[in-house]
C-alpha cells in the first residue's frame, strides 16, 4: 500500500471540513444542544428517572448516536458524490491506487470527523447534565465502529446517488426515522408490548442500547447482540463496497 | 523506431445500452512521439483514452503501457500516465497550489514543492497559485488541469481536446508547452478535431471514425499520399467548353469559364506528365492565362474525405 494517495485524499477531505467549519462542526453541536435544552431540561424535568439515570443524562448516548449516524452518512456520501457530480473523480479513478486506498482515504476522513463531533458533543453535554462513563473502552469502541460503519454506508450512498435528491433520500427517509424510533429518547420498556417486539427489528436499537450501556451499564438488549449487530453492519457495508469496485458500479461504465 | 510505449490490442468496448464505441482497435504509440487522434464528435476518441487510463472497463482486448498490463499491473501502468480531460472539471473551492499538490500525492509521489513550482511556472500559473479555482478564467482552468496531470512527472501525457474553447494566443502557448514536454522525453497523445492542431503538432496521425481506427500514418507521408494539389489558371478570355484535347476528369471550368482548375496528386508530377503536359497543350490550343495559383489540400480536406468515404 502506498500511503501518499491515502494521505492526499484524507487531507483534502479534512481541508474541506475546515473550509465548512460552520456547517460541519458548529451546526450539529448547536442542534444537539437544542435537544438537550428541550428534552433534557424542559421536558426531562417532568420525566422520572430511567433505570436510575436522570432523563437528561439518559438521552446523551442516544443523541450522540443520532448525530453520529446522520453526520457519518452525510459526510461520507457528500465526500464521494461531489467529485462524481463535478467530474473531478476522473483523477481518482485514473490514479495508481487500489480501491482499498480510496476507501480508507474517504471513509477515514468522514469517520474522523464524526468521531471528533461525537467527542465535542459529549463534552458539550457535560455542561448540561452530570455524566458518568462506566466502560470507557467500550464507549470508544462503539463510537469508532459506528462512525466507520455509517461512513461506509454513506460512501455507498454517495456512489449510488445520481442526483442531490437521492443523496438526501436515504438519510431522510431511513436513517433519521430509524434513529428516532431506535430508543434515542426512551427505553424500549416504555413502549406497548407489541411495539417492543417490532422495534427489535430496528438495527439502530442495538447501537443505541450498546452505547448507552457503555455509559450507565443499563441496556435494552444484550451487549453481545449490540456488538454482533454493529459487526454485521460493518461486514455488510464492506461487502457492498467490494462489489461496487469489482463491478465498477456507477463509477466505471 | 519500433519501441511502443503503449500497445493496444483488439480493444472492443460496448456500453451497457448496447452502443459499440470501439471496434477491434489495434494501435501502437511510439516512445517520445506526439500522436494526434483525429475524429468527428462521437467517434470514440474519449472512450479510447478512457480505457487506456482506467476510467472505462474494456469489453475485450488488452492495453500494455510501457510493458505493464493496464488491468493486472494498473499501479505501474497508471503512474506513468497523466490525463488532461476534455471537460473543465475541478474542485471549485480549492486553491491552485493545493489541487496540484493533491494530484501529485494521489499518484503516489512524495511531496515536492520545487517540482510543483516548476510546473506552475511553465504554465504561467505561478502568480495564481493562491487563487481559488472558481476565480480563474476558462483558459487558466485548462492550464490547471494540465498542471495536475504533470504534477507526478508522467512519461505519457493524454490531452483530450486540449485547446477546445481556448483563444488563439493561448492555443499557441499550449503548443509551446507540449513541444517542451516532448523535448523532455514525454510521449504525448492528443485528441482533437482542430485539424490545424494535428497538422501543427503531430508526428503521426490516427483517424478514428465510428469506433474504428481508419488510418494511422506519419503526418508527412499522409499529407503526401493523400494530399491533393490544385492548379487554378485565370484565363485571359473565358471558355464556353473545354477543347476535346483537354477533355479529362482532372480538369474543370469554373467562374463562368474564366478559371481552369486542374486537380492532381503528389506523384503525378514526378512521372513527368501533369502540369508540364497540360501547359504544353494549352499553348498548342492558344489558350492564354493571366495568373495562376496552386493550393495543396490540408489535412482537413484529407480528413473530411476519409470520414465521408466510410460514412
Amino acid at each position: 500500500m502506498n500511503l501518499h494517495p491515502v494521505r492526499a485524499i484524507y487531507m483534502a477531505e479534512m481541508a474541506r471540513t475546515r473550509r465548512t467549519l460552520l456547517q460541519s462542526i458548529v451546526s450539529p453541536v448547536i442542534s444537539t444542544s437544542l435537544y438537550f435544552v428541550v428534552f433534557g431540561a424542559a421536558i426531562g424535568s417532568r420525566i422520572s428517572e430511567i433505570g436510575g439515570v436522570s432523563y437528561g443524562a439518559f438521552i446523551v448516548p442516544g443523541l450522540i448516536m443520532l448525530m453520529l449516524l446522520t453526520q457519518s452518512v452525510s459526510n461520507a456520501s457528500f465526500g464521494i458524490f461531489f467529485p462524481k457530480f463535478s467530474g473531478s473523480i476522473y483523477e481518482i479513478l485514473s490514479a495508481p491506487i487500489s480501491y482499498l486506498e480510496i476507501v480508507i482515504g474517504y471513509v477515514g476522513a468522514a469517520a474522523s470527523k464524526s468521531i471528533l463531533l461525537g467527542l465535542i458533543i459529549l463534552g458539550t453535554s457535560s455542561f448540561f447534565v452530570p455524566l458518568e462513563i462506566a466502560h470507557p473502552f467500550w464507549m470508544l469502541t462503539f463510537l469508532v465502529l459506528t462512525a466507520v460503519t455509517f461512513s461506509l454506508l454513506g460512501f455507498i450512498i454517495g456512489i449510488w446517488a445520481d442526483g442531490f435528491d437521492k443523496l438526501q433520500l436515504v438519510p431522510l427517509l431511513i436513517i433519521t426515522p430509524l434513529t428516532f424510533l431506535g430508543g434515542s429518547f426512551y427505553s424500549i420498556d416504555m413502549l406497548p408490548p407489541f411495539w417492543q417486539t417490532v422495534t427489535l427489528a430496528n438495527p439502530v436499537v442495538y447501537l443505541v442500547s450498546g452505547f448507552r450501556w457503555s455509559f450507565y451499564g443499563i441496556s435494552d438488549v444484550s451487549v453481545a447482540a449490540s456488538v454482533a449487530m454493529i459487526t454485521l453492519f460493518l461486514v455488510a457495508s464492506l461487502g457492498a463496497i467490494a462489489w461496487i469496485f469489482r463491478t465498477g458500479y456507477r463509477l466505471k461504465p | 523506431m519500433n519501441d511502443p510505449i503503449i500497445s493496444i490490442n483488439g480493444l472492443n468496448k460496448t456500453y451497457e445500452g448496447g452502443f459499440q464505441a470501439l471496434t477491434r482497435v489495434d494501435l501502437s504509440i511510439q516512445r517520445g512521439e506526439i500522436f494526434a487522434l483525429l475524429g468527428p464528435n462521437g467517434a470514440g476518441k474519449t472512450t479510447l483514452i478512457s480505457v487506456v487510463c482506467g476510467l472505462v472497463n474494456p469489453t475485450e482486448g488488452q492495453v500494455v503501457i510501457d510493458g505493464f498490463d493496464s488491468v493486472t499491473h494498473y499501479r505501474q501502468a497508471r503512474e506513468r500516465i497523466g490525463l488532461v480531460p476534455q471537460e473543465l472539471t475541478n474542485e471549485a473551492f480549492e486553491t491552485v497550489w493545493n489541487t496540484v499538490s493533491f494530484s501529485r500525492g494521489l499518484f503516489g509521489k512524495a511531496p515536492d514543492p520545487a517540482h510543483i513550482e516548476k510546473v506552475l511556472k511553465s504554465l504561467a500559473l505561478w502568480d495564481k497559485r493562491d487563487n481559488r479555482l472558481m476565480t480563474l478564467s476558462g483558459g487558466m482552468k485548462r492550464r490547471v488541469l494540465i498542471a495536475k496531470a504533470l504534477s507526478h512527472e508522467p512519461r505519457i501525457l493524454f490531452l483530450d481536446e486540449p485547446t477546445a474553447g481556448v483563444d488563439v494566443e493561448l492555443r499557441r502557448d499550449m503548443w509551446e508547452v507540449v513541444r517542451g514536454l516532448r523535448e523532455s522525453g514525454v510521449t504525448i497523445i492528443l485528441t482533437t478535431h482542430y485539424i490545424e492542431e494535428a497538422e501543427e503538432m503531430a508526428d503521426r496521425i490516427g483517424v478514428i471514425n465510428r469506433g474504428e481506427i481508419v488510418l494511422v500514418e506519419e503526418k508527412a507521408a499522409l499529407m503526401q499520399k493523400l494530399g491533393r494539389k490544385q492548379l487554378t489558371l485565370h484565363l485571359q478570355t473565358p471558355l464556353n467548353e473545354l477543347p476535346t484535347t483537354l477533355q479529362q476528369e482532372a480538369l474543370s471550368l469554373t467562374a463562368n469559364g474564366y478559371e481552369l482548375v486542374y486537380t492532381y496528386d503528389g506523384h503525378q508530377d514526378e512521372e513527368g506528365h501533369g502540369i508540364s503536359a497540360l501547359l504544353a497543350t494549352l499553348a498548342r490550343e492558344g489558350i492564354t492565362f493571366k495568373d495562376l495559383h496552386t493550393r495543396q489540400s490540408s489535412l482537413e480536406d484529407i480528413f473530411v474525405d476519409l470520414v465521408k468515404e466510410r460514412a
